[in-house]
C-alpha cells in the first residue's frame, strides 16, 4: 500500500505509471481530517457506499453509424498522460463521429475504489484502468467484464506474453498498454566510492556489495518498509528464482503452496535480513514520500540502491531540492540470480497498467481499445518516456537511456511474473504483503508466512 | 434540530393553562377541539423533521442495518451476496490475533489519553486561567494544534521523528544522545510515540473545555474559602474540580470514542505498522474492507467497533452524564 506517492510525483509519471501503486488510502485521508469523526458509522456508512455506488455511461448502438457514447475510466490524471489519452480520445472520435468518449481521468488509488464500486451498480464504465491478476479474475468471474479473446487476435499477437497477466480462466479480459519490471536502482558515484566496479550479477555478490558499502559508511539498500509492497519486492523475486514458472504460475489458481521452494524464498530474505543492509529505521519509512523516504534517500546520495519499480526515476527527482534526481549518476541492474533455485535465469517481476471493457460495454468499446493498443499510438506514447510500452516496435519511441535497461531486461526475460499481490487478487495479496512485512519486522518465520498465505486463500 | 424541536416544546410547556385559551403570538387560535390542535401540532412536527429524518434514515441508519446485514455474509463487494456464512465474519474477527490486538491498542489509547491528557489538560487550564503576561498568546499556542487537520499533523511528525530526523537531532545537541529511539518502527514503542502525537494534537482542545468550564465557577466560592484558610490546593481539590465536573466528564466523553475511532494518524503514520503494532479498530477495518476487498468481513469488523462505541456511549450517558443533562432534556410531553 502506498503512502502519498502522488502527492509529490512529478506530472509525468504520477500519471500512469508512477501511479501504478494501489491499495493505499492517502487521498481519503488527506481529505478526513477530525479524529473525532463518528468513525464508526462513517466506516458502516462507506461499506455500504460501497456497495450501491453509481456512475453514468451510454449503452449501446450497434450499427456503425448509430450514435455511441463510450465511458472511459483512466488513471492518467497528471500530464502528459492525460493531455495524452485526451488527444487520442479526439482523435477516434474524429476518425468515427457516432462515437463520443467521455473521457474520465481519476487519481490512481481513488479509481481502484470507484471500479470496485461502479461494476458491482447497474452502470459501470465501458473502459476503465485494469491492472491484471487476482481482481480482473474477480471481476470476471463475477461477469462484469468482456471477453476479448476473439476480438483482438491481431493485438495479442503483437503484444505477445506481455498480455499474458491480463487473462483468466484461459480467456483474455483486458489488453496491457505498459508493462515494466522491477529491478535495483543505484547511485553509480556510491559503489564507486565502496570500490564497487560491477553491479552485483548473483545473490552472493548483493551480499558482498553490501558489506563493502557499509564499509565504506553508506547505507546500502533503501527500503520503504511502511508501504509493505517494497517489502514485498524482495520476497517476490525471491520466489521467482526459487521457484519455477510451473509452480508460480499455478499458485495464482489453486493457491497451493506446499512446494518448498516459497520457504527457500523466505529463508533468502531472512539471509539478506541478516546482512542488515536496510536503512535505519526502514520499518517506517515510506516508499515515495519526502526526502527521508526511501526512493528519497536514494535520491539524495543517502542510499546506494533500491529495489523499485519502473517509475522510480520520475518520483527520485521531485524528491531532490534541484528536481533533478540523481541524473546520470543513476543506473539500474536486473535482480541478481540466486544459486540453487528452481526459476529459469532472467525471469523478471513485474506489472504494468491496461484496460478493459464492461460486459455491457457497445462493439465500439473494443474498437477504441484496438486503437489504444496498436502500434503507432503506442509508438507516441514510448515518446513520452513514462513507461515501457508493449506493442512491438514501439520500444524504439523511447529514448530515456534506463527505461531502456528496463525494456531490455524485460524482453529477454523469458517469463515475466506480475507482482504477486496483483496476481493473487487483493484479498491475498495484501495479506501476503503483510505477513512478508512482519517477516521483515522479526515477528514472522519464513515458514509462517507460507503458513499466513496459505491461510489468507482459505479465507478467499 | 432536537435542540430547537425541544425548546419548543418546552415553551409550550411552560404555559400550559394558556395553551388552550389563547393563541400563541404569530399563530392561528387552536380552537375549536384540542385533538385537532394536538393532531395540528404532531403533523407541523412532522413536516418539518422529515427532511432530517430522512437524511438521518437514508445516511446512517439505512447504512448501518446494510453493514449489520453484509457482515452476515463473505462477500468481496463484486459478485451477488449470496453467501452466507452466519457469524462467521465475526468468530474470524475475535479469532484474528491483528484484530485483537487492535482493540486492546485502542484500549490502550483510552486509558492514556484519560490518564495523562486529563490531568495535563487540567493543570495547563489551571494556569492559562491565571492572569499573566501573554495569557492570550499562550492560549493560542496550546490550543493551535487542534485546529491543524489531522492529516498535516500526521505528516508533521513524521518528518520530526525520522531517523536522524528533527527530534534525533535536537536529543543529540542536548548531549541526550542515548534517548534516540527508532520513534515509528520500534514494534514496542510505536503506540506510545503515535500517543504523544495525538496528546499534543488534542491536549489544546481540553484545555478550551476547561477553561470554559472554569469560567462558570463563581469567584465568591473561592474566596470564601480562602476566608476560611483553604490554601490554594485544597480549593482546587474541593471547589474548582468538582465544579469542573461536568465538563471533565463530557471531555472524556468524547476522548474515548475519539479514541476508539482513531485512524487518520495512525493510517498516515504508520499504516498501522510495523507488524500491526500500531493498529487500531478502525485501520484494520480499512485495511481488511477495502485493501483486501473483503467487504462482508469488513463490514463485520466496522459493525463491531460501532457496538463497542455504542455501547460504551448508552452506558455512559446512562450512568456518568445522566446527572449532567438531566435539567438540559425535556421530557415528551404527556
Amino acid at each position: 500500500m502506498t503512502g502519498f506517492r502522488r502527492r509529490r510525483l512529478p506530472e509525468h509519471r504520477s500519471s500512469t505509471l508512477g501511479a501504478r501503486r494501489y491499495g493505499s488510502s492517502s487521498p481519503r485521508v488527506l481529505q478526513a481530517r477530525h479524529r473525532y469523526l463518528t468513525g464508526a458509522v462513517l466506516g458502516v456508512a462507506a461499506l455500504v457506499l460501497a456497495a450501491g455506488g453509481c456512475s453514468s455511461s451510454g449503452g449501446g448502438g450497434s450499427s456503425s453509424n448509430e450514435p455511441v457514447k463510450l465511458t472511459w475510466w483512466h488513471n492518467a490524471n497528471n500530464n502528459p498522460g492525460r493531455d495524452f489519452w485526451k488527444k487520442v480520445a479526439d482523435e477516434y472520435h474524429a476518425a468515427h463521429p457516432n462515437v463520443t468518449i467521455d473521457v474520465v481521468p481519476i487519481q490512481n488509488e481513488q479509481l481502484r475504489s470507484k471500479i470496485a464500486v461502479a461494476l458491482q451498480g447497474q452502470n459501470p464504465p465501458d473502459l476503465f484502468q485494469q491492472w491484471g491478476g487476482g481482481e480482473m479474475a474477480d471481476q470476471a468471474n463475477a461477469g462484469k467484464l468482456m471477453d476479448l479473446t476473439d476480438k483482438v487476435k491481431t493485438e495479442l499477437a503483437n503484444i505477445g506474453t506481455a498480455a499474458s497477466g491480463w487473462q483468466a480462466n484461459g480467456k483474455q479480459y483486458g489488453l496491457p498498454y505498459t508493462l515494466g519490471i522491477v529491478g535495483f536502482w543505484y547511485n553509480k558515484d556510491l559503489f564507486a566510492k565502496a570500490g564497487i566496479t560491477s553491479p552485483p550479477a548473483t545473490w552472493d555478490e548483493l551480499l558482498a556489495d553490501a558489506q563493502k558499502l557499509k564499509a565504506a559508511g553508506i547505507a546500502p539498500i533503501s527500503l520503504g518498509g511502511r508501504d509493505r509492497w517494497p517489502d514485498a519486492f524482495y520476497w517476490d523475486y525471491l520466489a521467482v528464482r526459487m521457484c519455477s514458472q510451473q509452480v508460480m504460475q499455478q499458485s495464482a489458481t489453486d493457491f497451493n503452496f506446499s512446494d518448498p521452494c516459497w520457504a527457500q524464498a523466505g529463508q533468502k530474505v531472512q539471509q539478506l535480513l541478516g546482512a542488515q543492509p536496510f536503512n535505519k529505521g526502514f520499518l517506517a519509512t515510506p516508499a515515495q514520500q519526502g526526502a527521508t523516504s526511501s526512493a528519497g534517500l536514494l535520491a539524495n546520495g543517502k542510499a546506494a540502491m533500491e529495489l523499485q519499480g519502473h517509475w522510480n526515476p520520475s518520483v527520485m527527482t521531485s524528491l531532490t531540492p534541484n528536481g533533478k534526481g540523481l541524473g546520470d549518476k543513476l543506473g539500474w541492474f536486473p535482480f541478481p540470480e540466486v544459486s540453487g533455485g528452481a526459476g529459469t535465469a532472467g525471469s523478471a517481476l513485474g506489472g504494468g497498467d491496461g484496460f478493459s471493457c464492461s460486459v455491457k460495454a457497445p462493439p465500439a468499446c473494443v474498437d477504441f481499445l484496438k486503437y489504444l493498443v496498436s502500434p503507432e499510438v503506442q509508438k507516441r506514447w514510448a515518446a513520452l518516456n513514462i513507461g515501457p510500452p508493449v506493442a512491438k516496435g514501439a520500444e524504439a519511441g523511447v529514448s530515456d537511456p534506463n527505461l531502456r535497461m528496463v525494456i531490455d531486461a524485460r524482453s529477454k526475460a523469458p517469463f515475466v511474473q506480475l507482482y504477486l499481490d496483483i496476481a493473487y487478487g487483493s484479498n491475498v495479496g495484501q495479506a501476503l504483503n503483510d505477513a512478508i512485512a512482519q517477516q521483515f519486522a522479526g515477528s514472522k518465520s519464513p515458514q509462517q508466512v507460507v503458513s499466513a498465505i496459505a491461510e489468507a486463500a482459505k479465507n478467499r | 434540530m432536537t435542540l430547537a424541536g425541544s425548546a419548543d416544546q418546552r415553551d409550550e410547556l411552560g404555559t400550559p393553562p394558556d395553551h388552550t385559551t389563547r393563541p400563541a403570538p404569530g399563530r392561528s387560535s387552536t380552537r375549536p377541539g384540542a385533538g385537532r390542535s394536538q393532531l395540528r401540532r404532531r403533523l407541523e412536527i412532522a413536516l418539518f423533521i422529515s427532511p432530517a429524518l430522512v437524511l438521518y434514515l437514508v445516511f446512517v441508519v439505512l447504512p448501518i442495518a446494510l453493514a449489520a446485514y453484509y457482515s452476515l455474509y463473505h462477500w468481496n463487494g463484486l459478485g451477488p451476496i449470496n453467501d452466507f456464512i452466519g457469524l462467521g465474519n465475526y468468530r474470524r474477527a475475535f479469532q484474528d490475533d491483528a484484530f485483537r490486538k487492535a482493540i486492546t491498542h485502542n484500549f490502550i489509547l483510552v486509558g492514556l489519553s484519560l490518564a495523562v491528557q486529563g490531568p495535563l489538560a487540567l493543570g495547563l487550564a489551571l494556569l492559562l486561567n491565571r492572569r499573566l503576561r501573554g495569557r492570550a498568546l499562550l492560549r493560542l499556542v496550546t490550543f493551535a494544534p487542534y485546529v491543524i487537520s489531522e492529516a498535516i499533523t500526521a505528516v508533521l511528525w513524521l518528518l520530526i521523528l525520522q531517523p536522524d530526523g528533527l527530534l534525533d537531532k535536537t536529543l543529540q545537541a542536548a548531549g541526550l544522545g542515548s534517548l534516540v529511539h527508532l520513534w515509528l518502527a520500534d514494534t514496542g514503542l510505536v503506540l506510545y510515540t503515535l500517543f504523544v502525537v495525538i496528546t499534543w494534537k488534542y491536549v489544546g482542545f481540553a484545555i478550551i473545555l476547561f477553561l470554559a468550564g472554569l469560567q462558570g465557577i463563581p469567584n465568591e466560592l473561592h474566596e470564601a474559602a480562602a476566608i476560611d484558610g483553604a490554601g490554594e490546593l485544597r480549593r482546587i481539590r474541593h471547589i474548582t474540580i468538582p465544579l469542573l465536573g461536568p465538563t471533565i466528564r463530557i471531555w472524556a466523553f468524547l476522548t474515548i470514542i475519539g479514541s476508539l475511532q482513531l485512524f487518520d494518524l495512525v493510517w498516515i503514520m504508520t499504516l498501522g505498522g510495523p507488524a500491526n503494532a500500531s493498529n487500531t479498530m478502525a485501520t484494520y477495518m480499512i485495511d481488511r474492507g477495502f485493501t483486501r476487498s473483503q467487504f462482508g468481513y469488513g463490514s463485520a469488523v466496522a459493525v463491531i467497533l460501532f457496538a463497542i462505541s455504542l455501547v460504551f456511549a448508552i452506558s455512559y450517558q446512562r450512568y456518568v452524564l445522566r446527572r449532567d443533562v438531566e435539567g438540559a432534556l425535556t421530557r415528551m410531553a404527556g
